[in-house]
């Protein structure tokens, strides 16, 4: 702990002299290249959505000349201003990962004004001509990992029975749950997803009950859109129920349940960034892709796959990794028979009106509102 | 920054010894400031061996935390943006102390006074600048207050106990909140992080000249001071004391208990409306799910350490925002995790609470003759 003895003799110096505080992030600046700092709203172990990016962060940890410093549970109000200005004036950082969906604006917007000179990257918000340059927003298309899972539960299913644990009927979260559902539907036409919103993004006790509640309803293959799916995976899986995972691979938690899962690949994004940065390139301020670019990733098989499953789902991968699959292709209606899009209309992936999705495909049981 | 608080303290109390009419005098506000400054030492002495546990210096820890919330200008910033609204919140619970009420609910005073601020400033979208302001903080102010003064009148007049009511009405507040947020009040545009019109960034009150530090600071020392002369000067404040001490001799001689209760939950809930308008005036520009923070019940705390005196909230306040500031250091800097500040504020609340035995019982303030 040579770093702590130092800190030690900082602070017999820093009782004299105030100033200290400037000499340590002079100093802790100097000693690596970039400083990068990484925000999360929950904790980072969390088996999801913060987890996948602290794995991101792990990678860079192992680039030379970077230095990664974490913060967790930071709320999204001018909390997580000052935890951006902290990192820039007390450690250096020169570029900053805010994770959390709700960071985005107004708080990174007023830090990226503020700190003109400074890279600030946000996951999941919608970069507009309008932000600052210095500003920019990445996500990945996670819905093709959802249409694979999607696949692999249609043959998995001895119910024809699918469950969806999610958290709130935003466009993300509807994106998931229908293409999951269409997968499934392409795989087994018998087979339905009944979801139910739990209403917030942690909610560990709703995510429990809604999971004990659609296996008592007779589903046999769970899924989830929520920030932690330990909950929803262990709970499946204690009742013998087969899961497919959500952000991280979960399999650790339940080996003989998991068939698979929709991962996000932040360990091959991240250090492409910096890589782009080193090399003096700009990141593009809107940055979207999915199993293609590998933003985005499917769970190693679990051993209860079949074999006529696996080739189905990797079939239809190999397309989408080649570019060459819409998911959303009309004619598709919703689950109250109304036509949302219309035969001979393919909506791609990088298709706007995707973003703004408020239906429920047909298959899906549930509503909206 | 411990020290501070209890050296000089003790250095009053020490020296004057041989003056016994001193110490008669003012040995019991000495015994204010030195029963919870060692407390809190005491506290900080815990926290040191707790972390010591994890193999991490104390030194260190004193060290990040002193330069986090106070080492410089920038943490001062940080700390009293944190502090601001805590202030606030900590005096909806510590004005109905006065009458012997235990109010928890500040988070949904907070909550319906954000709510009742927006709604405010978005139907009074032409008006000037100013007008809007004041019309935001009015409403703020009213919602939050009737809010509080709902646990008061079920106290008052059906005897619903004033702390469940208060409690249970944090999570109906939060209900309309997400109900509205996410119906009838929602931004169309705001598609995945369901959210209100914004008020319009003319509307927003800033920070106070020269600082990052909003103007919630300024309202919440003036309210804690014009709340301390309500209580300590003036016949209102005496009366709630009386009210306070013994509610049955209030009667006998004649106070109108039931409306010093509903004016005092009144200024109580008014308090964190205010603090509701803050955050929606001066940080989010808008109502959405990111205003549950947590400053109701962070307030509680800080009105607990604060003896429930109006005047000593302004110092807590500070004390448990430079603590939250200096939170994000420790993760950085020691890696410890985020619940290990909360695991610190535990152990302050529990320290506090039991220095309270202390109150007239050490021999050498009592001033022996």
């Amino acid at each position: 702990m040579d770093f702590g003895r130092i800190s030690r003799r900082q602070l017999l110096q820093g009782s004299a002299a105030l100033t200290l505080g400037t000499a340590l992030g002079a100093r802790s600046a100097a000693a690596a290249d970039t400083t990068i700092g990484f925000i999360y709203v929950g904790s980072r172990d969390d088996y999801g959505y913060n987890q996948a990016h602290a794995q991101g962060a792990a990678a860079l940890k192992k680039m030379p000349g970077l230095k990664v410093v974490e913060e967790e549970k930071v709320p999204e109000t001018d909390a997580v201003e000052k935890t951006m200005e902290s990192m820039i004036n007390l450690d250096g950082a020169s570029l900053l990962f805010p994770t959390s969906f709700g960071y985005y604006n107004p708080h990174m917007i007023k830090m990226a004004n503020k700190f003109p000179k400074l890279r600030f990257e946000h996951c999941g918000g919608l970069w507009t001509d309008k932000d600052p340059k210095n500003a920019g927003s990445y996500f990945g298309y996670i819905d093709e990992a959802q249409y694979i899972s999607g696949i692999v539960a249609g043959y998995s299913t001895k119910t024809n029975k699918l469950g969806f644990v999610a958290a709130k009927p935003i466009p993300q979260v509807l994106r998931n749950i229908n293409a999951f559902t269409l997968g499934a539907k392409l795989a087994n036409p018998k087979a339905t997803t009944q979801v139910i919103f739990t209403g917030d993004w942690s909610m560990p006790v709703k995510e429990a009950e809604a999971t004990n509640s659609l296996i008592d309803q007779g589903v046999d293959v769970l899924t989830c859109h929520v920030d932690g799916p330990k909950t929803m995976v262990e709970n499946a899986a204690r009742r013998g129920a087969m899961v497919c995972g959500y952000h991280v691979n979960q399999s650790p938690l339940a080996p003989k349940a998991y068939l698979t899962g929709a991962e996000w690949n932040w360990e091959a994004l991240y250090p492409k960034f910096v890589k782009m940065m080193a090399a003096g390139e700009a990141i593009p301020n809107f940055y979207r892709g999915g199993l293609k670019e590998e933003i985005v990733k499917v769970s190693p098989y679990g051993e209860a796959v079949s074999a006529e499953a696996r080739k189905h789902a990797d079939d239809i991968k190999a397309k989408l990794t080649a570019g060459d699959y819409v998911i959303f292709k009309g004619p598709i209606t919703d689950n109250k028979g109304k036509t949302v899009i219309s035969a001979g209309t393919d909506r791609g992936q990088k298709d706007a009106e995707l973003e703004k999705m408020d239906y429920l495909v047909d298959g899906v049981i549930g509503a909206t509102s | 920054m411990t020290s501070e608080v209890a050296e000089p303290a003790d250095g009053v109390a020490i020296s004057p010894a041989a003056d016994p009419g001193f110490l008669q005098r003012y040995g019991g506000t000495i015994e204010y400031v030195l029963i919870p400054g060692a407390a809190l030492v005491g506290a900080l002495g815990v926290f040191g061996i707790f972390v010591a546990l994890f193999g991490k210096s104390p030194l260190d820890l004193y060290f990040y935390m002193y330069q986090g919330a106070f080492g410089t200008w920038f943490s001062w910033q940080n700390t009293l943006t944190r502090a601001a609204p805590l202030i606030l919140t900590a005096l909806c619970t510590a004005l109905p102390a006065q009458l012997g009420m235990v109010i928890i609910g500040g988070e949904g005073a907070l909550l319906i006074g954000a709510l009742a601020a927006t709604s405010a400033a978005l139907l009074l979208q032409s008006a000037p600048p100013l007008v809007v302001q004041l019309a935001m903080a009015c409403a703020g102010m009213a919602g939050g207050g009737l809010w509080i003064m709902l646990a008061g009148g079920l106290r008052q007049y059906r005897g619903v106990n004033e702390t469940i009511s208060s409690l249970l009405l944090v999570y109906i507040a939060l209900a309309i909140l997400n109900h509205l947020v996410e119906g009838p009040m929602r931004d169309p545009a705001s598609l995945n992080k369901p959210s209100t019109r914004e008020i319009g960034a003319a509307n927003m009150i800033g920070s106070i000249p020269g600082t990052d530090v909003h103007w919630g600071l300024v309202f919440g020392i003036v309210a804690a001071i014009a709340s301390y002369i309500l209580i300590y000067h003036t016949v209102f404040g005496f009366a709630a004391r009386v009210a306070g001490g013994n509610i049955r001799a209030a009667r006998i001689v004649g106070l109108s208990v039931g409306k010093l209760i509903l004016t005092i939950c009144f200024l109580a809930g008014a308090a964190a409306g205010l603090a509701g308008m803050v955050e929606v005036a001066a940080v989010q520009g808008r109502t959405n799910a990111n205003l549950a923070a947590g400053y109701g019940f962070t307030g509680i705390l800080v009105a607990f350490l604060a003896r429930q005196n109006p005047l000593a909230i302004i110092p807590v306040a500070i004390l448990l925002g430079g603590i939250s500031a200096s939170g994000g250091l420790l993760q950085r800097r020691l890696g410890l995790p985020d619940a290990s500040v909360q695991v610190l504020q535990g152990i302050i609340f529990v320290a506090v609470l039991a220095s309270d035995a202390l109150y007239g019982r050490i021999g050498f303030l009592k001033g022996k003759s």
